[in-house]
């Protein structure tokens, strides 16, 4: 009982936490946009040409487009931002098939306001938290360069209006190219000349996440050997209740009782993964990382799924896809085409369903946020703000409430899938038709 | 234009989705009444529905974002 009411004090604790740190930071954003133009101030230079350019790069975030800065802040980034003032550099690993390899610190792009680098070095630029590369003849392609600010312009390339990007540098203005995407442009992010390698936020925060799992378990596991036959305590409770609970809720059930063993590692894996980066991306100020909302991270997670799940395919899983048994033969073709389109539509529905799901809830989040300063008018009306305020800390706590839910019921659903698709893939049938005498 | 006609069909497919994981969850609620004792088959089973039934749904909506 004692425990029972610390436990809802605590609770309750860290929803005020949560209320106030949320507070602080709409608090500490919306300063940041009253004085904007004293932070653009500080970006330019002594003569007058550059502080024109600077501003020039700036105006573009004058006007609050939350669009853009809701994607903004759920994209990867290639600088660990916190709250603005503290900038993690991270390894920059670049590669350029006309120029070879490049490794720096992104402490040399000096991140400033927006995650946008104010130097140059080796020929990439920082902007918007990703790494550009500017092969427009007379740009500095050795050593660092000043970058005064950056601008966009809107051009039409095959009938659609794409905003390109540009940086100024020495007053003039140099075109970015797209940014390294996993697709490689195809989705429509624009082919680009390098690769980018590098550890970025997402990886970072990935690493962190197992390091703090490592230590978890094998603390867990090493409270097993010292306390032996005597009731679980602390760090080794909590990580016992979810174990079994996954264990006997989702692995028994689906793999069978005599096959389980060898597949739990893998589902433990990917529900603890999912569930520490889901959690820790909820956390407000370190960065509010999306990782599990990133379709190339949880692409790797069902890419894994389907190797492991067809891999252990029995003689009856792939019957059953080729060649369904106990149907008409004219029906069998077209079976055997859907079944085909279902071994990729389920890693494909697990990868967008956590991406999806991750990324909305972010999203959600940032646009409640975003409330103030449309009600505020990009930081023109003050009662505005007040008001969009007092509307956004209410539906933003309760977002966070529902997204601390989604998290977990996300990496359960995507290891009850897991766990359902090994099932259907090892299962060996004793059809009555074809093997009458295995019936006694 | 387009990116009206995909708010529109992303719509949709929410409707679609919402109807069909209110029936799935209706259903179980109904099923554990009847049956408390057989209440965490039930749930899980519908959490699975649910996935299923969501899955398309954010295939629609993943569309209607790459559709510019």
């Amino acid at each position: 009982m004692k425990y029972k009411v610390s436990y809802i004090i605590l609770f309750i604790l860290s929803f005020n936490f949560v209320v106030f740190s949320q507070e602080q930071k709409l608090e500490s954003d919306s300063i940041e946009k009253v004085q904007a133009t004293s932070h653009e101030s500080t970006h330019g230079h002594a003569d007058g040409t550059h502080d024109a350019a600077a501003h020039d790069g700036h105006d573009a975030h004058a006007k609050y487009d939350p669009a853009a800065t809701a994607i903004h802040h759920i994209s990867d980034a290639n600088v660990y931002t916190i709250l603005d003032f503290v900038t993690i550099p991270l390894p920059m690993i670049l590669y350029a098939p006309d120029k070879g390899w490049d490794f720096f610190s992104s402490s040399k792009f000096h991140a400033g306001h927006h995650e946008d680098g104010l130097s140059a070095y080796n020929g990439y630029v920082l902007h918007h938290g990703s790494v550009h590369r500017v092969t427009d003849a007379g740009f500095p392609t050795q050593g660092e360069a000043e970058i005064s600010g950056f601008t966009h312009k809107t051009e039409t390339i095959e009938g659609k209006d794409k905003d390109i990007f540009y940086a100024i540098h020495n007053g003039k203005e140099y075109r970015l190219d797209a940014r390294s995407t996993l697709d490689g442009g195809v989705l429509g992010g624009g082919i680009t000349s390098f690769y980018d390698f590098s550890l970025t936020k997402n990886v970072v925060s990935m690493i962190l996440v197992s390091l703090f799992l490592i230590y978890v378990f094998s603390s867990a596991a090493k409270a097993y050997a010292n306390n032996k036959d005597k009731a679980p305590k602390g760090m080794q409770n909590v990580v016992e209740t979810i174990f079994t609970f996954i264990r006997d809720e989702v692995a028994i059930p689906f793999i069978g009782k005599d096959k389980y063993k060898k597949f739990l590692p893998l589902l433990m894996s990917i529900f603890f993964f999912i569930l520490g980066l889901n959690l820790f991306g909820q956390i407000p100020f370190l960065g509010g990382i999306n990782a599990t909302g990133n379709l190339a991270v949880t692409m790797t997670l069902a890419l894994i799924v389907f190797f492991v799940v067809n891999f252990n395919g029995k003689k009856d899983y792939w019957q059953h896809i080729f060649w369904m048994p106990n149907v008409p033969v004219f029906v069998k073709p077209l079976l055997a085409a859907v079944e085909i389109m279902g071994l990729f539509i389920k890693p494909l529905t697990l990868m967008l369903r956590l991406a999806g799901n991750i990324s909305a809830g972010h999203i959600a989040i940032l646009s409640f946020v975003g409330l103030i300063f449309i009600f505020g008018d990009s930081g023109a009306s003050t009662g505005g703000g007040v008001i969009g305020t007092a509307l956004a800390i209410p539906l933003t706590l309760f977002m966070m409430c529902i997204e601390i839910i989604v998290a977990f019921v996300q990496s359960f659903v995507f290891t009850i899938l897991t766990a359902s698709y090994i099932g259907a893939a090892i299962e060996e049938h004793h059809h009555a038709d074809h093997h009458p005498a295995e019936h006694h | 234009m387009t990116g009206t006609i995909a708010a529109i069909g992303a719509g949709l497919a929410v409707i679609g989705a919402g109807i069909g994981i209110g029936m799935v969850g209706g259903k179980a609620m109904e099923a554990i009444a009847r049956q408390p004792e057989a209440s965490g088959d039930i749930r899980g089973g519908m959490i699975l529905m649910a996935a299923f039934v969501e899955g398309a749904a954010l295939i629609a909506i993943l569309l209607s974002i790459f559709v510019k």
